[in-house]
């Protein structure tokens, strides 16, 4: 493998919890694969793992972060490959031993290391303010910040674009950390009906840059149902164009913003879909 | 008017936006006290400690925010004996207040 010097290091994050974090790592991790990547997605919810499972990758946990920061295991025994894309890893996060074991030391290592052997590092991050979304964002060159159009979504995005911009690496070397917002679980009409936060109010509050807006869908409980990411297995569907345009743009690409809905969904299968 | 204008434009998003900001605004500006007194504590503590020597949980801070003035409290307990240099010390509990003077020194 070819030297990587500029592997990128993203965080999903949020502060709310059931915004869609897990499902948003699992669906970008599977895109930037799809798009020819080589890509790791670690999870950081010590005790409340689930990216294996949303990535059906449940059974063949062996060994976790934290066997690996101990010195337990090596991380390539860690590191699981996906059995659909050959460029997609996963780190599971531990299911049982405690949270203290997630040192910052640790991390920083194991980001490094990670860092020599993939393009991105995809970084679920676990809900809440504590340990565990701290050490989450820590080593971040991007963050991607998980928001419903929702009042209490937004108010806890606000502080944790607070904790990236005090927090993280980066902020302390005084580089201003690399945001975007990603709108998930939205209601297209409610907005329009007003009874749902729109678009344009979510960007004026918190002033970050959007890289996508994830439709509500039955297609992501299937996915997750499924064990198989809407990338991978309803590439088609609304909420995965949603987040392949989401992930184009984060690899830098100029894309319209453009919200995607089941009934064109139907279209672009009925007619296929134009290469982007 | 307000629950007219609810009915005429449909929804409650409005409201949500008008609270948000304001709670935001709110929340940003008291985002930044906290670190004032951890810049505060630290500094204060370096310059106390350069002459006499104390515990660290032996110390409390704090700062209130009042309407049109703020009090630093700054308490050290500080054991008998402890001058830096072996020198007895004057005084066994240092009280800074920055209510309205500047600084008071106390005999315990
Ligand atoms: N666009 C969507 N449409 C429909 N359901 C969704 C969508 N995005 C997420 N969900 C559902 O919302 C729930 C929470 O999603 P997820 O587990 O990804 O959130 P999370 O932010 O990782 O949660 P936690 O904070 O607990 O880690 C799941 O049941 C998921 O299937
Ligand atoms: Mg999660």
């Amino acid at each position: 493998m070819s030297e990587r010097t500029s592997a990128r290091v993203v965080v999903v994050t949020s502060g709310k919890g059931g915004v869609g974090k897990t499902t948003s790592t699992a669906a970008i991790g599977a895109a930037l694969a799809r798009l020819g990547d080589k890509v790791v997605v670690v999870d950081f919810d010590v005790g409340l793992r689930n990216l294996d499972l949303v990535l059906g990758a449940e059974r063949r946990v062996v060994f976790d972060l934290i066997n690996v920061i101990n010195g337990v295991a090596k991380l390539p025994q860690a590191l699981i490959r996906d059995k659909r894309l050959e460029n997609l890893y996963l780190l599971p996060a531990s299911q049982t031993r405690d949270k203290e074991a997630l040192t910052e030391d640790g991390v920083g290592k194991v980001i490094g290391e990670l860092r020599e052997k993939f393009d991105w590092i995809v970084c679920d991050s676990p809900a809440g303010i504590e340990r565990g979304a701290t050490l989450a964002m820590r080593h971040a060159d991007t963050a991607i910040i998980v928001t419903n159009p929702e009042v209490s979504s937004v108010r806890d995005s606000d502080r944790i674009i607070g904790l990236l911009d005090a927090k993280t690496e980066k902020a302390e070397r005084g580089e201003c950390m690399d945001k975007h917002l990603l709108i998930t679980r939205y209601h297209p009409w409610r907005a329009a009906r007003g009874e749902m936060l729109s678009i344009e109010d979510v960007l004026e509050i918190l002033s970050v840059p959007l890289l996508g807006i994830i439709p509500e869908s039955e297609e992501v409980l299937r996915a997750s149902n499924l064990g198989s990411p809407v990338t991978i297995n309803a590439a088609l569907s609304a909420p995965a164009r949603a987040y392949f345009d989401a992930t184009r743009r984060l690899k830098g690409e100029q894309i319209a913003m453009e919200i995607p809905s089941e009934s064109r969904s139907l279209l672009t299968k009925l007619f296929g879909r134009k290469a982007a | 008017m307000k629950l007219f204008n609810l009915f005429r434009s449909g929804g409650t998003a409005p409201i949500a936006r008008e609270r948000l900001q304001i709670l935001l605004a709110h929340e940003r500006s008291a985002r930044s006290e906290p670190d004032l007194l951890a810049v505060l504590r630290e500094e204060i503590l370096a310059v106390i400690g350069r002459h006499v020597a104390f515990e660290p949980d032996k110390v409390q801070i704090k700062l209130d925010r009042g309407k049109s003035v703020s009090t630093l409290a700054v308490d050290i307990e500080i054991p008998n004996g402890s001058r830096v240099g072996g020198v007895a010390p004057q005084y066994r509990r240092l009280t800074l207040d920055g209510g309205d003077s500047s600084m008071n020194k106390q005999v315990a």
